[in-house]
């Protein structure tokens, strides 16, 4: 048994925290994630440079990695800066397209970092579960309104769902073809989404097994946003940390006070059960059925839980401090907590990993 | 043992009821209920409205224009209100500085500013925390050194709310070094127009302007400002939070927004039905619920004993805690009935006017910006910290 990661992740790892500690400061960060694209082209561009995506795809596909531990380890240094840039993005509609045998060319540009899809697939009435959509399709003519498309704004392609004949498929569109209409608004944690109606719009049909590849690419970005959040929290932890050895009341540093010390250990203690929860669904990654998102259920529950105490703890230790924009802990915070409204809550997961028990 | 209220007290309750229904413009109701943001306007529009009724000031005697209405006549208000979409009334001038002055102030004192605050001439805030002085007020900076009959104040206030909007603010600085911090207090009323204030302002984490840093350079305060005697701040200061026991939960405010979240629940879908039937989330409703019944009848307890003439003592702080916590909760959970919504945030859609598109159900515009806006609720006021501390101290008495 060994729990260390690989030299080649640890230095990927470092070469991310590296840069972030360098070349993206909290201040610069806030501001991209509220501009009107909602993130930095330039940073964009520099993460893709240090190999983040290649990271996230096999050697089949020109990448160096694919595996669950690396997009563990991509996620966590990414979430450690609160990186905004949707590299997330390019895992979930990457991870698509690798599946097709067509369409390499557009995986290529999305590893390389100069195309950028949008993966158009949850609708308002299709909550969490995703597997209701209305969007229908006929004869390679796409109609229906996608609901919270993540960094929708700018991007080159769509995947998009859509059922032809009450079967689910994928289909690959332009995002400038005639119908498509992207309406775009700002996110909580910084970043953009976007509400997007096609009528109409020709897309081209990716030859795979939608719903099969639906269940394994969302697995995937289901240990993506946990092991980001994971990343935040570590950020947290630090900062929290840091406050209690510094800001002083009554004469004592606040780190002094018991009260304040048992909820810090609390709050330590959970962050190292998230870090096991993603231990495991980074293994079961690699399986299919019952027992991958058994371990994916797992983590996401156990990162919402963790997430929402870790938010709430550090906010509440900081004290005013922690409720204003200018401080970074803030903007972790609703990062992190935001990551419970996607790709299922707390909630949603217990139900899912209860399911189980009877099958 | 009678829990249930009088016939008298029913009889209140429908007199109020039906006057604020008919009163409060549907403008502002609207706003409450969707939770949209207030302006200074719509603010000093509610106040104006209850002062003409002669409601506003709930809490005064008679003697000083109040209503004289006694603490469960007050708690039914309190519900009221809340029921009603009413906007919160401005707490600082009429329900924090106003008992001060009546228990401590000079008659003049009396005479001159509580008028003043009924018919809005003046917009009070509140200079307590500073940068160094938060959980441990006491150890406040901010100098008060008299100066023939004015004193000169330096230092700095922080998270004052709404000082945006004040022309008047109440301070505790320090005018004495010696002896413990607590007994160098003074509690002192300066004009904001003064020359050398600053006030500048602090944005939320929510992305809103309601807190603000106040600085003072060399401010002249005329010494008829003091309220009660030099040093004796801390007394005043103290008085003014045990004053505040009875509404301190915020009883009507969490049934109103316990009423909303079960309505939304009712609408909001999860798997297919309808989320107030997702097991997991009714449990959490539910233990929610049965916690804000149960803080119910403490605080008519609490009530009930101020009645008989009883001295408070630790019940402001669990009060506080209990109210905070489950305005808390109810905040994550209409949160979590968001869904994927609960990122959306377009403050836009809260303007008044706004006819853009609509994207997913309304509540979860401001459903997240209300979750971490109100993680305030637990840190101000005194942090549940401080409140668990004071507990203590009143109860184990070691």
């Amino acid at each position: 048994m060994d729990f260390d990661h690989t030299e080649e992740r640890r230095m990927l790892s470092d070469t991310i925290g590296k840069f972030i500690t360098k070349n993206y400061p909290i201040e610069k960060r806030v501001i991209a994630a509220n501009s009107d694209l909602g993130f930095s082209k330039e940073n964009w561009l520099k993460f893709h440079e240090l190999g983040v995506s290649h990271a996230l795809f096999s050697e089949e596909f020109n990448g160096f990695g694919g595996h669950g531990f690396d997009i563990a380890v991509v996620f966590e240094a990414l979430g450690k800066g609160l990186v905004v840039e949707p590299i997330f993005g390019s895992l979930i509609a990457g991870d698509i397209l690798s599946h097709s045998e067509e369409h390499s060319d557009i995986l290529q540009d999305i590893i390389l970092g100069t195309k950028r899809v949008a993966f158009a697939h949850f609708e308002e009435q299709s909550g969490y579960e995703g597997n209701n959509i209305v969007t229908k399709a006929s004869d390679g003519k796409i109609s229906g309104v996608k609901s919270m498309v993540q960094f929708a704004n700018g991007v080159d392609n769509l995947i998009v769902s859509a059922t032809d004949c009450d079967e689910l498929k994928l289909y690959l569109v332009n995002a400038k073809a005639d119908g498509i209409n992207i309406s775009d608004y700002q996110t909580v944690d910084g970043g953009r989404a976007a509400e997007i109606t096609l009528n109409n719009v020709i897309g081209k049909e990716l030859r795979i097994n939608a719903e099969e590849v639906l269940v394994s690419t969302l697995g995937k970005g289901i240990l993506a946003l946990s092991s980001e959040a994971l990343g935040i929290m570590e950020h947290i932890k630090e900062l929290t940390i840091k406050y209690l050895q510094t800001r002083s009341q009554f004469g004592l540093q606040l780190g002094k006070f018991q009260a304040l010390q048992h909820r810090v250990a609390q709050v330590l203690l959970e962050i190292e059960q998230a870090r096991s929860a993603i231990i495991n669904a980074s293994t079961s990654l690699q399986d299919t059925g019952d027992q991958r998102e058994k371990s994916l259920s797992a983590c996401k529950m156990t990162i919402g839980r963790v997430g929402q105490l870790v938010a709430e703890e550090a906010i509440q230790m900081h004290g005013g401090i922690g409720m204003t924009w200018e401080y970074e802990l803030g903007h972790y915070a609703k990062r992190l907590i935001m990551i419970d409204h996607e790709l299922g809550d707390e909630d949603y997961h217990i139900a899912k990993f209860s399911s189980y028990y009877m099958s | 043992m009678d829990v249930n209220f009088t016939k008298k007290q029913e009889e209140f309750r429908s007199e109020v009821r039906e006057f604020l229904t008919s009163i409060i413009p549907i403008k502002l109701a609207d706003k409450i209920e969707h939770n949209k943001p207030l302006s200074k306007e719509d603010m000093q529009n509610w106040h104006n409205i209850l002062n003409k009724k002669g409601w506003l000031a709930s809490s005064w005697p008679q003697k000083y224009d109040g209503t004289g209405w006694g603490v469960v006549e007050q708690f039914i208000f309190e519900d009221e209100l809340a029921a009603a979409n009413a906007p919160r009334i401005v707490p600082f001038g009429l329900r924090m500085l106003a008992p001060v002055l009546m228990k401590f102030g000079t008659k003049d004192q009396c005479d001159y500013w509580l008028p003043r605050i009924l018919n809005g001439s003046d917009w009070w805030c509140q200079g307590y925390s500073e940068p160094g002085a938060g959980s441990d007020l006491a150890s406040l900076k901010t100098s008060a050194i008299k100066d023939g009959d004015h004193y000169i104040v330096n230092g700095q206030k922080t998270w004052t709310t709404l000082a945006q909007h004040a022309n008047m603010i109440f301070n505790l600085v320090r005018t004495s070094n010696e002896g413990k911090p607590q007994q160098g207090i003074s509690f002192l009323m300066i004009d904001m127009s003064s020359p050398g204030i600053e006030v500048r302002p602090i944005k939320t984490i929510d992305g809103g302007h309601e807190i603000n840093e106040v600085w003072f350079t060399n401010v002249r305060v005329p010494i008829e400002n003091l309220v009660g005697e030099e040093n004796k701040g801390w007394t005043y200061a103290k008085y003014l939070l045990s004053h505040e026991r009875n509404n301190i939960a915020t009883v009507g405010i969490s049934k109103k927004k316990l009423q909303k979240l079960k309505d939304i629940a009712k609408i909001e879908k999860r798997n297919g039905r309808p989320l107030i039937k997702d097991p997991l989330f009714a449990a959490r409703l539910a233990k929610l619920e049965v916690n804000l019944l149960n803080m119910e009848t403490t605080n008519l307890r609490v009530l009930s004993e101020a009645e008989k003439g009883g001295e408070p003592g630790a019940e402001s702080s669990m009060l506080k805690i209990i109210g905070s916590e489950i305005c808390q909760e109810l905040d994550h959970l209409q949160r979590r009935a968001a869904g994927r919504y609960g990122r959306i945030f377009r403050p836009e859609a809260l303007e008044d006017g706004f006819n853009g598109e609509e994207i997913g159900p309304f509540f979860a515009h401001t459903a997240s910006s209300t979750y971490f806006n109100n993680r305030k609720v637990s840190i101000y006021g005194g942090s549940n910290e401080i409140q668990k501390n004071i507990i203590t101290k009143m109860i184990v008495r070691l």
